[in-house]
């Protein structure tokens, strides 16, 4: 009886905390879809006496969001692919070939972790700025072109493929772009596509980068076209919550349906296995 | 085989592109702090000057930088504590035996994390309104009086921790989580044969076993909550009188909206210097402690938060 008793404590324990954390997401959804005026009316609805799909049809059509949604996309791709292969190529190359200075390399740049981005921003403003890539695409891309913390994940799971297999390729005559093309991005699939979940989720949340160095309403990410939005229609609730929804959503069915590299590239299960 | 030749070509990419683009910044920024750089050198350079440790005087002698240092150590000290807790109390209840559907409410409790924190700070601005917000709605049920949370200089750095807890505390709760998991059963049965009720085995078993996951749970956190920005971006632009003014917030003002590069360099650095004597501490903290060695592979995830 004892054990029946507080299994349900902690059942309720977990129905409350989730309800808390679920709330303001849903009251987001809610409101979005609510007729305008109705999330500040008196009464305070949780839910629309009329479900209407206006201020998302209002963010497309009266503010062209699909402008902004489109740079939210195209960037966040970008990065993920090119830093995907920038980082594997140095991660692989520091798990497994030999060379002077490597360790030394590695520990250097595993100290520089601790520098916080906001070091470099002001002259990578200037450089970007004297290179003629403000406000464009490449201010974004070229920075997060790679990145120390993704050669690290890649290096600590590309430890333990054998050499022996490495070895067995070479013997057979296959060159090391080849090894590395049909041996070893197979082999690291599960941290690729966690490191490329992380990129992506990085790249399209990101907010204090992308503000400095895209000054232009038509070449923002969503984040940014939000905050902006927020000046004029702070009135807006509605619309508004419609904005974060198609700001948020990308991700959250991003992560949904790809939680478990997610999650056990956290818990550092990715190194394992 | 293995020689220098292909290695260079692999690294080459990554290490160019870190190189230019982030140890170059790093370098620049310390000289940077060292110059009158504003917007009149943006104009000609001609006009740039070698202050020397101008800037940093003149920070300990900015009100401005001692209220943002004072707002920032304040969302640190009370935030990341409370974000902790929650972490902990949330990954003992995942981690409850004959709990089923745990993977369900793990994905609940990690959803906030995901979320683009600017669209979430839209949404909660709105949770926060004094007349139409469903935070003092549901407050009025317990009997409180409406509370201005944003327009309130007492309230409104709470209302940003809060929103940070919530934004925040699944991250911690995964690694706790699996901080528990690799406390071996056998420890707990031991202890109930000996007689230790669930409140004596939590406080001599589980929280020293997790001490090494705390250590680490703590200073990922604190680093990245000292890097507070897009809330009080959002939410309240720094007010109510200077109330949630953070370093960043402030760094980004003075650097990137009056041009003052300079001296949002010497900012920026004092950021890295409180940033680096954590993480001196933190290391001095686990020196002892094998489990998270620098190889364990976990240190930069806290390049995810955030």
């Amino acid at each position: 009886m004892k054990r029946v008793g507080s299994a349900m404590v902690v059942y309720l324990a977990l129905a409350a905390g989730a309800a808390l954390t679920l709330v303001p997401l849903i009251w987001m959804v809610s409101a979005s879809l609510m007729p305008a005026g109705e999330a500040t009316a008196a009464g305070h609805r949780l839910f629309p006496s009329v479900v209407t799909l206006d201020h998302y049809r209002d963010l497309f059509r009266r503010l062209h969001l699909a402008r902004q949604l489109w740079n939210s996309a195209l960037l966040a791709a970008a990065v993920t692919l090119i830093s995907l292969l920038f980082n594997s190529l140095a991660g692989y190359a520091l798990a497994k070939f030999r060379f002077r200075g490597r360790d030394r390399l590695f520990r250097l740049l595993l100290a520089a972790l601790v520098i916080p981005g906001q070091v470099t921003m002001l002259p990578l403003f200037l450089m970007l700025k004297w290179m003629g890539c403000i406000n464009s695409y490449w201010g974004v891309i070229i920075p997060g072109m790679a990145s120390i913390f993704g050669i690290f994940l890649i290096r600590q799971y590309a430890l333990s493929i054998p050499d022996s297999l490495l070895d067995a390729a070479r013997i057979d005559g296959a060159n090391e772009l080849r090894i590395y093309r049909s041996l070893v991005l197979p082999a690291c699939k599960p941290i690729l596509v966690t490191l490329a979940i992380f990129t992506f989720m990085g790249t399209w949340n990101d907010f204090l980068w992308p503000l400095i160095v895209l000054t232009d309403g038509d070449m923002y990410t969503l984040p940014l076209a939000l905050a902006n939005l927020l000046g004029e229609h702070v009135q807006d609730t509605e619309l508004m919550m419609a904005g974060s929804v198609l700001t948020v959503l990308p991700v959250v069915i991003v992560f949904v349906a790809l939680q478990r590299y997610y999650i056990e590239g956290i818990m550092g299960g990715s190194v394992k296995e | 085989m293995r020689t220098a030749a292909p290695a260079f070509w692999f690294l080459a990419p990554a290490l160019t592109i870190i190189a230019v683009f982030f140890f170059v910044p790093v370098l620049a920024s310390a000289l940077l702090s060292l110059t009158d750089f504003d917007i009149y050198t943006i104009a000609s350079r001609a006009n740039l000057r070698l202050v020397g440790q101008g800037n940093y005087v003149r920070l300990l002698h900015d009100p401005l930088f001692w209220t943002a240092l004072k707002n920032t150590a304040y969302f640190v000290v009370i935030g990341g504590p409370l974000s902790i807790a929650a972490s902990l109390g949330a990954a003992l209840l995942l981690s409850a035996k004959l709990v089923r559907f745990k993977t369900v409410f793990r994905t609940i409790f990690f959803l906030p994390v995901v979320t683009t924190l600017v669209a979430v700070a839209v949404v909660w601005r709105y949770i926060y309104h004094p007349r139409f917000g469903l935070l003092n709605y549901g407050l009025s049920f317990l009997g409180f009086e409406p509370v201005d949370w944003l327009g309130d200089p007492r309230f409104a750095m709470p209302a940003i921790i809060l929103m940070a807890v919530w934004k925040n505390f699944g991250f911690n709760m995964v690694i706790f989580v699996a901080g528990l998991q690799s406390i071996p059963e056998r420890l707990y049965e031991a202890a109930s044969i000996d007689g230790a009720t669930a409140g004596q085995q939590f406080r001599h078993l589980t929280l020293p076993m997790l001490a090494p996951t705390f250590v680490f749970v703590a200073l990922i956190t604190m680093i990245g909550y000292f890097q507070l920005f897009a809330e009080p971006y959002v939410m309240t632009q720094g007010g109510p009188s200077h109330s949630t003014l953070s370093i960043v917030l402030l760094m980004y003002q003075q650097g990137f909206r009056w041009w003052n590069m300079g001296y949002a360099a010497a900012l920026a650095l004092v950021l890295f210097a409180i940033i680096l004597a954590l993480s001196l501490l933190s290391m001095r903290l686990r020196s002892g402690d094998a489990a998270t060695a620098p190889d364990s592979g976990r240190a930069p995830v806290s390049k995810v938060v955030r």
